[in-house]
């Protein structure tokens, strides 16, 4: 496996005046309301410990109040830390100087805005413009970066607009274009789409995730929507009350929720778009030519499009290919319909995958 | 009344008041002290303020000797290109011919160029000091009451010491009406830097933005309808106190309104007065309008 992009290790943040001697405290097993109660001071993030893989999309997801829009400012430290690690490319950020930690943002990460955060007296193209000016790039070298990444995001013809000019959706795009067009590693989403209708929302993660597959970013997404971070997130950490309650892919949080909190959640999920095939499937596939009407599905496709297939193609069995093309196992339609519904109790799908 | 308290001590019944000698030798050496430094240091405090008066008087001549079809066709100029507006430039161009017809022309230049100096000073000094405000809460807790003391202390009090120390003429004037005019700008830069949108703020950090590009490229033009305010208030003081500093010798439109006042002149004292408000009108408007243009991008509304 490839080196971590982000290493985040032992991070603590309390917020007041001494913060530093209260992580002691925290350290030695205080609560965060004993830690409130009797010094005053509020406990934002509990011994985070997180890899984030390169070129992949890491979401953190918790309620408000769960202190993820805290975490995501302390990878550019926006927020100090009061104890703890953040190390990027082998440095830790934590530890930069000022002159430093100004170059690490102009050219190694950059952010996107829950509510924008754009320029409002600024054009669209010198908004997108901004990361290159502060670099000190030349008018020409800004004005080339912005248009293309104006184009990329679909706003070709709003240049010269104003963000209040725009819709939502329309000022996210620039958001997201401003972030894009410094070149960054790293992009950290903070609630980035959690401002759009929910039709806006979902159009602007399939902007997104084609923009990844071409640019493979490493991505720091926030939000609170488990849907968002089953649909988008490679890997997910999920967040509450500053501590990391569980980490893992979506399927493995659906499937194995660490705790009751998390198990409400993934109650209301839409498992047929979660869980792949290959999890569910009798193994091992009969030797030979696989049964004739049996379509054809590939590893890591999600229940709900395997449903889809077989229903079109008015089949009830089919056999999941590894990337060689060689079976690895079959689904049945009773096998499909069993692993998508909700709830499904863990066992029943392990006990299917096992007949 | 009187009789319910008999009986009581003195000084429950008269304010136990500091003795009267006292006063007076306490007044009389704090006199001395002030003028004491002010022989010592005058002469080079004068010096200090010399290039100013040189570029004041400049100025004013440059106003009054330059014929007067020139000047008008400057400021309305001027007074057209940052508001883009044809009623603001017709309005300016007739009060100026009106003003030049009733013949106040020479005291309407020296009171236009003793504002725009003074304005100017106002800003080139009240703007960094706002900004410094702005970045520190400390500085803040020490400036704002003596803008306080600066805004509410009878303009007149602040007018003997500065005699004292520069006698009578120009530069005691601008003086006068600077420490006047200048705490709106500063307030209000302060004001406006602190109300910036700290999500704004926080994605210029994001980027790398160093201190310089954040308070060039965010702060500044997101505060400038603020700061626009300031300045506009900064103006109505200046002419305000204009009036005031005829008193010591300011020469322009204050003077024969003071003059007035002491003759009941009643015309006179209009005319003078209704000039003051012209100015007043049309660097109002004007600023205004600049400030307004400036802002353009606030007013749409996306669709």
């Amino acid at each position: 496996m490839a080196e971590p992009a982000i290493k985040i290790r032992n991070l603590y943040k309390i917020f007041g005046q001494r913060d530093r001697e209260m992580v002691e405290k925290v350290k030695a097993g205080m609560s965060k309301t004993d830690l409130l109660a009797e010094h005053g001071h509020v406990l934002g993030l509990k011994d985070i410990n997180i890899d984030m893989k390169p070129a992949s999309i890491q979401v953190v997801m918790g309620l408000s109040g769960s202190g993820k829009s805290t975490l995501i400012r302390h990878l550019n430290r926006l927020i100090e830390p009061s104890a703890g690690e953040v190390i990027v490319d082998g440095v830790d950020v934590l530890q930069m100087s000022d002159k430093d930690l100004r170059e690490f943002r102009r050219h190694k990460i950059s952010m996107v805005f829950q509510r924008f955060g754009l320029l409002p007296h600024k054009t669209v193209i010198d908004n997108v413009a901004y990361g290159l000016h502060v670099m000190g790039k030349s008018a020409s070298e800004q004005r080339d970066g912005a248009m293309r990444w104006i184009e990329r995001v679909g706003l070709a013809g709003y240049e010269d607009n104003y963000p209040a000019q725009l819709s939502g959706g329309m000022q996210q795009r620039v958001g997201l274009a401003r972030a894009l067009a410094t070149d960054a590693d790293i992009l950290l989403m903070d609630e980035a789409f959690s401002a759009l209708d929910p039709l806006i929302r979902t159009d602007m993660q399939s902007v997104l995730l084609d923009l990844q597959k071409e640019l493979a970013k490493t991505i720091v997404f926030i939000t609170h929507d488990l849907d968002e971070a089953l649909r988008l997130g490679d890997q997910i950490a999920i967040l509450r009350d500053g501590e990391i309650v569980q980490q893992g892919t979506a399927q493995q949080i659906v499937l194995d929720p660490a705790d009751e909190y998390i198990s409400s959640f993934v109650r209301e999920v839409n498992r047929g778009r979660v869980i792949q095939a290959e999890t569910i499937m009798d193994t091992p596939a009969p030797p030979g030519q696989p049964a004739s009407g049996s379509i054809r599905v590939e590893e890591g496709t999600v229940l709900e499009e395997v449903a889809r297939r077989m229903t079109e193609e008015d089949s009830d069995r089919a056999h999941v290919v590894d990337e060689t093309g060689d079976s690895i196992g079959t689904l049945t339609m009773r096998s499909v319909m069993a692993g998508m519904a909700t709830p499904v109790l863990k066992d029943v799908v392990e006990d299917d995958a096992a007949r | 009344m009187q009789s319910l308290f008999e009986g009581l001590p003195d000084w429950l019944v008269e304010f136990p008041q500091i003795a009267g000698r006292t006063l007076r030798l306490m007044s009389r050496s704090i006199d001395q002290e002030y003028r004491a430094f002010s022989r010592e240091w005058g002469d080079a405090i004068e010096n200090f303020f010399r290039p100013l008066l040189d570029f004041l008087l400049w100025f004013e001549n440059l106003l009054i000797h330059t014929p007067w079809w020139i000047v008008i066709a400057a400021i309305v100029a001027i007074v057209w290109f940052s508001s883009r507006s044809v009623k603001i430039s017709v309005g300016t161009f007739v009060a100026l011919i009106l003003i030049g017809l009733f013949g106040m022309w020479e005291d309407t230049m020296r009171t236009l160029s003793i504002i725009t100096v003074c304005t100017l000073m106002s800003i080139l000094i009240g703007m960094p000091i706002g900004i410094l405000m702005s970045r520190s809460d400390k500085l803040q807790a020490v400036v704002n009451p003596i803008l306080d003391v600066m805004q509410t202390m009878p303009s007149f009090v602040y007018l003997i010491p500065i005699v004292m120390l520069l006698g009578i003429g120009l530069i005691p004037g601008l003086l006068v009406v600077v420490i006047y005019a200048m705490p709106p700008i500063i307030r209000l830069t302060n004001l406006g830097i602190r109300l910036v949108d700290k999500e704004v703020l926080e994605a210029a950090n994001a980027f790398g933005s160093s201190g310089w590009q954040k308070l060039v490229e965010v702060q500044l033009p997101l505060s400038l309808p603020t700061i626009m305010a300031g300045i506009n208030q900064t103006i109505m003081m200046a002419l305000a106190m204009v009036v005031v500093a005829s008193l010591i010798g300011v020469r322009g439109l204050g003077q024969p309104v003071l003059q007035a006042i002491t003759n009941q002149y009643f015309t006179q004292g209009v005319l003078n007065g209704l000039a003051i408000v012209a100015i007043a009108i049309i660097f109002d408007r004007t600023s205004q309008a600049y400030g307004k243009r400036l802002q353009r991008h606030r007013e749409a509304s996306h669709g």
